[in-house]
């Protein structure tokens, strides 16, 4: 499909099923970005490969989700917004993801003070044991596009999830020095795992056309695993968190502009730029 | 069934053939030993005429070899006479390496890649967080069954990273999924 280059910040419809798509869309990419931070940085090769292979396995998941926003914006208008068109012709407020995946995750990247590997390694466990459970969820979507995304990605995410409980265990039950850095890590990315699964109306609207699984269904499942890892890894489950990130509202940190203002700039100085 | 039916019939079943044919020399650019067709990512061949439209369904989300091969697909055939040659992307079901011919598993263990060990059917579920690999993985080299898993992602999406204990040789496996 041939698509018109876009040239400036797109004017989009969001209706529900198009906000569900994108946190999921959104979600995995701006989690691909961050890992993709590591490239030439890994602690060991074989962790920089890593983390770039699953960068690159949300991306692809991101892309077959974006694509699958576009069709469902457009309803009713001859051309879709591309994949490209929605990375990177949105603004800040039209990102839909978690706001746990915009935190830095590793030290002295130039717009990521703070965080460091044991930050990586824990919201990676987190976050692939919640794509887990809703790329289970949406095995059985009324939309067969997003079927199929999901049964493609949740084999990826059963990989993603073993590699990071391997991590979370060895650094958690490691040395001192370790342990003191993954609770230090578990400490700061709990108060945005509430966001993962407090339902709003388009959760609502999802469960009940069939789209998707509501948030709050991913909760048991998602839990029973990442506390039989933690509890593996000698580390206390934290309390409950007091209040609920808005990342998915659209309203984010303050760490989400220099994301896009890096992920985005190429596309808007040479609009339409290929390699 | 009349002559000229039948003759069509046999002309399109023999185009289909060569179809296929022309895929079987379509290397993977990732692993080139092995084609488009062991990697059993050709999902559907339908001859049109004169024309041919091929179904592939990606390996990865993320494989970045995607484009490539559609394209190295659409060139040959187009290369062998066909004309209009159109290849689409099919998502569902899911590829999984199950579907790699056992043609393919021969040629990836001579080429120094362990095939997937077993099917890819997953025994769910939860993470396991303990350092042990429940599949054994045979050395494609010298065949000892003494290997470990350096790690779970190697230098492709498909792949992860083992060492042999008994020749001290590191190879890739292509991982069950």
């Amino acid at each position: 499909m041939n698509m018109a280059v876009v040239t400036e910040t797109l004017q989009l419809r969001l209706t529900p099923p198009v906000r569900y798509v994108l946190r999921w869309a959104d979600t995995a990419l701006i989690h691909a970005q961050r890992l993709a931070e590591w490239c030439g940085h890994g602690p060991v090769l074989e962790e920089d490969i890593a983390l770039t292979n699953m960068a690159l396995d949300l991306v692809g998941q991101a892309r077959g989700l974006l694509t699958l926003a576009g069709q469902l914006e457009a309803q009713g208008r001859a051309t879709p917004f591309d994949e490209d068109a929605l990375a990177f012709w949105r603004d800040e407020r039209d990102y839909l993801n978690l706001t746990l995946v915009e935190q830095p995750m590793r030290r002295s990247s130039a717009h990521s003070p703070g965080g460091d590997f044991a930050d990586t390694v824990l919201r990676n466990l987190l976050l692939a044991s919640w794509f887990k459970q809703g790329w289970k969820g949406l095995l059985t979507s009324s939309d067969a596009e997003l079927a199929a995304v999901a049964a493609k990605a949740l084999k990826e995410a059963r990989y993603h999830q073993q590699h990071a409980a391997d991590w979370v265990v060895r650094l958690g039950d490691g040395s001192d020095e370790s342990q003191q850095r993954m609770r230090a890590a578990l400490l700061r990315a709990w108060p945005y795992t509430a966001e993962m699964f407090v339902d709003d109306a388009v959760d609502t609207a999802a469960a009940a056309s069939g789209l998707g699984p509501a948030r709050s269904a991913l909760r048991a499942a998602w839990l029973a695993e990442v506390g039989q890892v933690l509890d593996e890894a000698t580390l206390a489950l934290p309390a409950d968190p007091q209040s609920v990130s808005t990342g998915t509202q659209g309203v984010h940190s303050e760490h989400m502009g220099f994301i896009l203002a890096e992920m985005q700039s190429l596309q808007r100085r040479f609009p339409g730029g290929v390699w | 069934m009349s002559a000229v039916l039948a003759k069509a019939n046999a002309d399109a079943e023999s185009a289909t053939a060569r179809a296929w044919a022309v895929l079987e020399q379509v290397p993977d650019p990732e692993v080139p030993v092995v084609s488009v067709c062991d990697l059993g990512i050709v999902r559907d061949v339908a001859v049109q005429g004169q024309g041919v439209a091929v179904v592939l369904t990606p390996t990865y989300s993320g494989c970045p070899a995607t484009e490539v091969i559609a394209q190295s697909v659409h060139d040959a055939l187009a290369g062998a006479g066909f004309d209009p040659v159109t290849v689409s992307t099919r998502r569902a079901p899911a590829w999984t390496t199950d579907w790699i011919s056992d043609a393919g598993r021969r040629k990836l263990r001579a080429y120094g890649i362990a095939p997937p060990s077993g099917n890819a059917a997953v025994h769910d579920d939860g993470p396991r967080p303990i350092r042990i690999h429940a599949r054994g993985v045979d050395c494609p080299r010298c065949g000892s069954s003494q290997t470990e898993k350096l790690s779970a992602f190697g230098s492709t999406a498909c792949k992860a990273l083992y060492r042999c204990l008994a020749c001290r040789e590191p190879f890739e496996y292509f991982k069950p999924i």
